[in-house]
């Protein structure tokens, strides 16, 4: 339909929508008043994943499936839905903030000559524009954004928004566009799995536990995996922890990592420097636990314990299990 | 072989950002100290050690902003950029990424590098745009976030590794290619006293939107204004010995907070 906001498909490669679209369709469609159509580019769809995205509000999902579209390449995708946007002008596109989306975001914005929020954290119609909020100066400001002409393009930052409730008897219309593929120019030589943790992904996660400085040593982690086992927490660290080599850098959070907004924020032995605020301050709920009764972090937290994390992640673990097994 | 190196220069993390007086599109520019935006630093360390080890090549590196972004440039000769070019024009003042991309696709066609190396993301605006819009602009592939990067020894292709989530995918792509840097790509060098020495001498070529053939009309994504943050609630630091203090956050997570 003309005018509806387009969601892009983040999907976990085995045939089904993330959940994070859950949270990009619900905005869409608050926003667009349910005129919402999601655009799956994947080599495996399936019919689940269509009757998901339908559920969570979609009323036409563009599915185009095809080898080439995995694994994502800007080459590839881009023409092919930037044709597809002027055949059938959405009013906008948005997608969630994932490493692919962002660069894919960009990419469309460019061949379409649109304007891109990336790492949008609110949307508000206003009139009949939108106006997208989004942090800036390493999260000390919000910049509020206008584009000059449709499409709208976005991308979103995972758990900001209030995903939709998944309804069963709302089903979406499949369409299977014709479309012409370019050929690819870049070639996938391998894959590289990280080693799973057995813990939710660090910026999917609603939950998240960091470790800082205080953590004292790589060996030292184990005490806050166990804790994000019991409460189904991703574990990340700080700049500090993860410059002096006790995490990868996958698992840093702040400016120079990943930016994370969980419900819940933990932080052990974490300072608190404005990097390390610029990756989590958005989260709803801030916890921090740190020997210094002076440290930066304790200004942001909802809860402080002043104290030795090394006493209380156990007591806390325990605590946790307490309530969970009730 | 050429590699171009595209810079920005932002305010240090550390520096305290006020929303302007007199506009409130824009920050407060004094008082704030700037230093080129530390994924750019992945980027330009990286093309110097292609270029080291290849042996021979030329790295040039480009910024678009007001006269201060010299600095930057001079900060990237230093760490050992052959030479730079300054897209300088008050025209391109309120350039959002798109515009930025075309200017600086621009220099890249005059220049017809192999490679363009940019940071991931810029740390003011965190845009992280520019790098695929280049590419976009330019027609040639690109690969964002890379962790590795090894040029053949032919310099017809550049062998990345691009972090996605849960992984890293391996690709070779076919030069000339735009490549982003994600930390941990390399640890940048420190600029020595002999390369800021000799920085001086480097060439910093000033070029206007005209010379681009760029037209610099009103952006496609414009600041609307600024906001500070809204305030958090206060917080509440749990007292007592840790048994009961953690038994008090439990409670307070699941009650108040209910997040848990």
């Amino acid at each position: 339909m003309a005018n509806a906001f387009w969601c892009i498909v983040e999907d976990d490669r085995k045939g089904a929508p993330k959940k994070v679209m859950a949270e990009v369709i619900g905005e869409a469609a608050r926003l667009a008043g349910g005129n919402v159509e999601a655009v799956w580019l994947t080599d495996k769809a399936s019919d689940d994943g269509i009757k998901q995205l339908g559920a969570w509000g979609a009323t036409k999902v563009w599915v185009l499936e095809n080898a080439a579209f995995a694994p994502y390449r800007g080459e590839v995708w881009t023409p092919v839905v930037a044709d597809l946007v002027k055949q059938h002008a959405p009013k906008a596109v948005f997608a969630p903030v994932t490493s692919k989306m962002r660069e894919f975001a960009g990419r469309l914005a460019a061949r379409l000559g649109a304007g891109l929020s990336a790492d949008s954290v609110g949307m508000a119609m206003e009139g009949d524009q939108l106006v997208a909020t989004r942090p800036v100066y390493a999260g000390k400001l919000l910049a509020k954004m206008t584009w000059a002409k449709t499409p709208w393009i976005a991308t979103l930052r995972p758990n900001v928004f209030k995903p939709a409730d998944a309804q069963a008897g709302k089903t979406a219309q499949v369409e299977k566009p014709s479309v012409t593929i370019p050929a690819a120019t870049m070639k996938l030589v391998e894959r590289r799995e990280e080693t799973s943790t057995g813990l939710p992904e660090l910026t999917e996660a609603e939950t998240v536990i960091s470790g800082g400085r205080g953590m004292k040593g790589p060996e030292n982690y184990v005490i806050l995996e166990n804790m994000a086992s019991v409460i189904g927490a991703a574990v990340g660290a700080s700049r500090a922890a993860v410059d002096a080599g006790w995490r990868p850098h996958r698992f840093q959070i702040g400016q120079t990592g990943r930016t994370i907004s969980p419900k819940l924020y933990l932080g052990f032995g974490v300072s608190g420097a404005i990097q390390h605020l610029a990756g989590m301050r958005t989260s709803k709920v801030i916890v921090a636990v740190n020997k210094d009764p002076d440290a930066p972090i304790f200004k942001i937290a909802d809860y402080g314990i002043v104290g030795d994390l090394f006493e209380v992640v156990p007591a806390l673990t325990d605590e946790f299990k307490k309530l969970l097994e009730k | 072989m050429k590699i171009v190196v595209a810079v920005k220069q932002v305010p240090d993390t550390a520096t305290q950002v006020k929303i302007s007086g007199a506009d409130p599109k824009a920050i407060d520019t004094a008082g704030i100290t700037w230093i080129v935006s530390p994924y750019d630093e992945f980027a330009v360390e990286e093309a110097l050690r292609i270029k080291e080890k290849r042996g021979q090549g030329e790295v040039v590196a480009v910024s678009l902003g007001p006269d201060r972004v010299k600095e930057a440039l001079r900060s990237a000769l230093a760490m050992g950029c052959d030479r730079a070019i300054h897209v300088n024009d008050p025209a391109l003042a309120t350039a959002d990424t798109l515009m930025t991309a075309q200017a600086l696709a621009a220099v890249i066609k005059q220049e017809q590098p192999a490679l363009v190396i940019c940071g991931r993301q810029a740390i003011d605006d965190d845009m992280g745009a520019v790098a695929a819009q280049m590419a976009e602009i330019l027609g040639w592939p690109a690969a964002s976030w890379i962790m590795e990067a090894t040029v053949d020894a032919d310099a017809k292709t550049v062998r990345v590794g691009r972090q996605v989530e849960g992984g890293l995918e391996v690709f070779d792509l076919p030069l000339p290619a735009v490549v982003s840097a994600q930390k941990g790509l390399n640890e940048p060098r420190y600029p020595t006293l002999k390369g800021i020495m000799g920085a001086k001498k480097k060439e910093i070529k000033d070029v206007k939107a005209a010379d681009l053939g760029v037209t610099a009309g009103a952006p496609q994504l414009a600041v609307k204004n600024l906001e500070a943050l809204p305030a958090r609630p206060p917080g509440r630091i749990i007292q007592g010995d840790v048994k009961d203090a953690v038994k008090e956050l439990v409670r307070a997570l699941r009650e108040e907070a209910k997040a848990i």
